[in-house]
């Protein structure tokens, strides 16, 4: 296989370059065992854009070996918290140079239009590296007093090695992005293994990494299967923290392989099957707004899509009715039409897992009140779906679809709302709509969620900390929080005066 | 208008012209001063005039504070996201690297000090502090805090308002930073004179946080005089902060300034007659390296300066051989020749001072044990200087001298050494030699100073706080400039009368 490939990007008539070998030590390698490559489709046209090479358990060896080399001489310890906020602001700008290319990269991989890519998915990323550049230089310990005549303590929170990082293909540059720039401001380095569906940015962001400077092994990236790199990663000995976003399933594996090889610490952003409630009070239309936002935003791809809403009996057939109009307002299409504002789902997996669900929602007795006909044509297109008369035991309720389809349900009082909202073994966004202060304050104390959004959904900032609750997930990402997931304290007792008798 | 000052350097250490208004910069314009006066800038090589500046006045601080405030209630504040000026900071950072051998070349001309030194410890210093600020702008984080369930309470650190802050002439551009990196980061909008010896370096960094893209009105700078600008700023009603780096004495006037007005807040910088304590079983060689760099370093015009060095009786001799040969090796000279490794001190004013206090040496009977003399007979040079001999009680023992000027005194105990280092009304800074590790912490933490050097002397980072006990100062830069607010919200708590 060649070292690059030219991707065409129809829309522009121009071409993209994108490695497609390993990216290890500064440089694209081949794997060193296999011949076995990942082919990237197109899921607006079914058709592929090329293939990369997928990494065996054997390069993810080789890279974790190269990220232990790395932290040992130029980084970790030996590189100072200036010089590392200097690389990511460097890694920010050109990010931000490249941001059209990358955006029609990502478009073409992932489905989502251009301009979302470039302005949100990209523009908050860069926006994460920057903030995370500024933390680079102020990870401070404690100094503390045992007596002030003859001992000393003080804390480091030292960077906590190598760490594995395994993305998902839902926003895979914001995901790299998440990941990335929390452990190299820590002075950790990484093995990140991107989604088999989406590793194109992240092997052109690769490059950017030479560019900025980073010195070899500080970052790698082997795309690889799941159940091949991921697996291997979470099972390695020679790393010291796995850090994972996807799904609960595979969470649960990750967790069990770090438990079982050499008890790494292990940080987890799983699935979600976030509630919205919209009390009688909320301003329908901008709760409609919200919650159209909520399941439709990047397809429902999102973690913490609001797929279920739940409406005060004493406004529900008019917010339901709002609602409706808004989730048809929305156009999904091909990432490069000016006019889609959704794309389509990442893959052919994807999108017949969904459509299982909405024969399930059918089956169950659920009723259709918008979308669930295919579409005919090319292309993973779901459009957005809604079904109300829903139960608690439906599939549709309980499972986390990762897709365009809402369920709606009903309640009377505050405290049935809350238990509805509850009622899952998931806990990572809530959102709620209400004018009663009161209500508000209550209500968000109440939601088993990392998240609650109070009048808005959805929206995150990168100085606002991320994260589930139950089993949504075991960490937290964003803010000054994610720095507590890549260091390790020390603690360093220092005696300058106190003498030892012996034997006791 | 004001006039533009452009100058052609043309030396072994730079080359390059520069080129900015010497006007104040009042919302985000170059403009004269209200009595269209100015001031002489002199270089102190030499001795001559480089070039007039605008003179600032009270009415100018006027303008300059009500721009600001505008700026504070539109533009900047709570009205600009921390990150959006994390960008500005960082890109101000940008311009200065850009133009950072120009900005080290008009420091070196303006203050005297070496263009080498101007250029890798000054420019670096200033650059590093505003890309640290630039990180912490949207990082000002307050608490929740837990009282009962009926409430949610939780703090908020929110920007002050308009800030003073007044600048001293021996770092000019390193000062400038330390003080507009905590303030600009965050939210505040600022009104800061230089100081009228050195107003050169700060009015080239106006014009580079111009076209940095600062919305006007957020960062102005009136040059002026301290008895009419910075009594102005001191006593200004609308400031609600004044921060001053300078000697105690003024200090000492801000400080009533502000409690006689408004009670602005007020953080002050003094000066500082910090000891270096070197035990027998130091390393010597690096100890006499470090004490020289403590008392001879921006020709000892460092507010931390190791200006009493404390010699155990042991390696006192051996010592203070060793360091005469290290001041013998400081060639002092034209401070753009790349040899030079100390300039001119800054103003005819402050060579007389710091002759005075060499005079009153030798008068009170200490010995001159090398130097004690002019330099050339252009310029203000002084040579490197120590004295032996010395008693307690000597103006130059118990004083801040701010020059090229090192008192070294023997000791053979421990506990007295640590009396006398700590018998003087100052405590900005302390050295302690040692490879002890346990007599050396001892020390350092008997010592009344803000900064404890363990084995080394002088060094500074824009991420460890610096400041003084005592009559150095109040407040630590790299500091507070943030008021806190606790909210609390009743959202469940009735209140009954009975």
């Amino acid at each position: 296989m060649s070292k690059f490939t030219q991707v065409n990007v129809p829309a522009t008539g121009k071409t993209i370059s994108v490695p497609t070998g390993l990216f290890i030590n500064n440089e694209f390698v081949p794997s060193v065992d296999s011949q076995e490559t990942i082919q990237c489709i197109n899921p607006a046209t079914e058709e592929p854009i090329c293939s990369v090479v997928a990494g065996s358990a054997k390069d993810v060896d080789v890279a974790v070996a190269a990220a232990r080399s790395a932290l040992k001489t130029t980084w970790g310890k030996n590189v100072s918290g200036f010089e590392r906020s200097r690389l990511l602001n460097k890694l920010a700008d050109l990010i931000e140079r490249d941001a059209q290319e990358l955006a029609e990269l990502e478009a073409l991989n992932n489905g989502k239009p251009v301009k979302i890519a470039r302005d949100f998915d990209i523009g908050d990323s860069v926006g994460c590296l920057r903030y995370y550049a500024g933390w680079a230089d102020k990870i401070v310990g404690q100094s503390i007093d045992i007596d002030n005549k003859t001992k000393l303590a003080f804390t480091k929170h030292e960077p906590i090695g190598v760490c594995g990082q395994i993305i998902p293909w839902n926003y895979p540059i914001m995901m790299w992005a998440w990941k990335v720039a929390p452990a190299l401001a820590c002075g950790c380095t990484i093995v990140m293994k991107p989604s088999e569906f989406t590793p194109l940015t992240a092997l052109k962001l690769s490059e950017l990494v030479v560019e900025a400077g980073f010195p070899p092994g500080v970052v790698n990236t082997v795309p690889a299967l799941g159940s091949v790199g991921g697996a291997a990663l979470a099972a390695h000995p020679g790393v010291d923290k796995i850090a994972f976003t996807g799904s609960t399933v595979t969470g649960r594996k990750i967790m069990e392989a770090a438990a079982k090889s050499n008890l790494k610490k292990v940080s987890l952003e799983l699935g979600g099957k976030s509630p919205q409630l919209i009390f009688e009070s909320a301003d329908i239309d901008q709760a409609a707004n919200w919650a159209a936002l909520g399941i439709l935003y990047n397809t429902g791809q999102d973690c913490t899509a609001g797929s279920r809403v739940y409406v005060q009996d004493s406004i529900y057939d008019k917010f339901l009715q709002t609602l409706i109009e808004k989730a048809k307002a929305l156009n999904i299409g091909n990432g490069f039409d000016e006019k889609s504002g959704g794309g389509p789902v990442v893959s052919k997996v994807q999108y017949d897992k969904i459509w299982s669900y909405i024969d399930a929602g059918k089956q169950e007795g659920a009723k259709c009140v918008l979308g669930g006909e295919k579409r005919p044509g090319k292309g993973y297109f779901v459009d957005p779906t809604i079904f109300t008369e829903i139960k608690p035991g439906m599939k549709i309720v309980k499972d986390e679809i990762f897709g365009p389809v809402l369920s709606v349900g009903r309640f009377k009082t505050e405290e049935e709302a809350i238990n509805l909202a509850n009622d899952t073994t998931y806990g990572l966004g809530a959102g709620l709509h209400s004018n009663d202060a009161g209500q508000c304050m209550r209500v968000s104390q109440a939601l088993e969620a990392g998240t609650v959004w109070v009048n808005q959904y959805n929206l995150l900032y990168n100085n606002v900390p991320f994260g589930g609750k139950k089993q949504s997930g075991i960490g937290r990402e964003l803010g000054s929080y994610a720095l507590d997931e890549y260091t390790s304290v020390k603690a360093i007792q220092w005696n300058y005066g106190e003498k030892l008798d012996w034997p006791l | 208008m004001p006039s533009t000052f452009s100058y052609q350097f043309d030396t072994p250490s730079h080359k390059g012209i520069t080129e900015f208004s010497t006007g104040l910069f009042i919302n985000g314009e170059f403009v004269d001063g209200s009595e269209n006066s100015t001031i002489d800038v002199i270089n102190p090589a030499t001795g001559k005039l480089i070039t007039k500046i605008s003179q600032g006045t009270p009415k100018d601080v006027d303008r300059a504070v009500a721009a600001a405030q505008h700026a504070f209630e539109t533009s900047w504040g709570l009205k600009c996201p921390g990150a959006e000026r994390a960008k500005l900071m960082n890109k101000l950072a940008d311009l200065m690297e850009e133009h950072e051998d120009e900005l080290a070349a008009v420091e070196a001309l303006d203050n005297g000090k070496t263009f080498y030194w101007a250029k890798n410890a000054d420019l670096k210093g200033a650059i590093d502090c505003i890309r640290y600020y630039a990180g912490w702008a949207d990082k000002i984080q307050g608490k929740t805090i837990e009282t009962n369930d009926g409430k949610l309470v939780y703090t908020r650190h929110e920007p002050l308002g308009v800030v003073g802050q007044i600048i001293p002439w021996n770092f000019p551009l390193l000062m400038l930073s330390w003080k507009i990196g905590p303030a600009l980061a965050t939210g505040n909008a600022i009104v800061l004179k230089p100081s009228e010896f050195t107003p050169l370096s700060a009015l080239l960094t106006a014009k580079l946080a111009k076209e940095a893209g600062f919305p006007p009105g957020v960062f102005n700078v009136v040059n002026g005089y301290g008895a009419t600008v910075g009594a102005a700023i001191a006593e200004h009603m609308d400031i609600e902060k004044v921060a001053f780096t300078g000697s105690t004495l003024v200090g000492r006037k801000i400080m009533e300034a502000a409690a006689k007005t408004n009670l602005k807040k007020v953080t002050l910088e003094l000066g500082g007659k910090s000891p270096n304590i070197i035990f027998d079983d130091a390393d010597l060689e690096a100890a006499v390296n470090w004490a020289a760099f403590g008392i001879f370093w921006n020709q000892g015009q460092t507010c931390c300066a190791g200006s009493r060095i404390f010699v155990h009786a042991k390696i006192y001799d051996e010592f203070l051989h060793l360091f005469t040969e290290k001041a013998k090796q400081v060639k002092v000279g034209d401070p753009f020749h790349p040899d030079s490794k100390q300039g001119p001190q800054v103003s005819n004013a402050q060579f007389d001072r710091i002759m005075s206090y060499i005079d009153s040496g030798k008068d009170e009977g200490a010995t001159v044990h090398h130097g004690g003399v002019r330099v050339g007979d252009e310029g203000y040079f002084i040579s490197p200087t120590i004295f032996t001999d010395t008693r307690p009680d000597m103006k130059i023992v118990k004083e801040e001298i701010f020059g090229p000027v090192g008192v070294v005194i023997k000791f053979d105990d421990d506990e007295d050494v640590i009396r006398q280092a700590n018998d003087t009304v100052y405590g900005l800074a302390c050295s302690v030699f040692s490879q002890n590790i346990n007599r050396a912490l001892e020390t350092a933490h008997k010592l009344k100073a803000g900064t404890a050097w363990v084995n080394c002397a002088n060094m500074l980072h824009a991420s460890v706080p610096f400041g003084g006990f005592k009559q150095s100062g109040i407040g630590r830069e790299l500091g507070d400039y943030t008021a806190v607010k606790a909210v609390h919200v009743n959202f469940g708590h009735q209140w009954s009368v009975a």
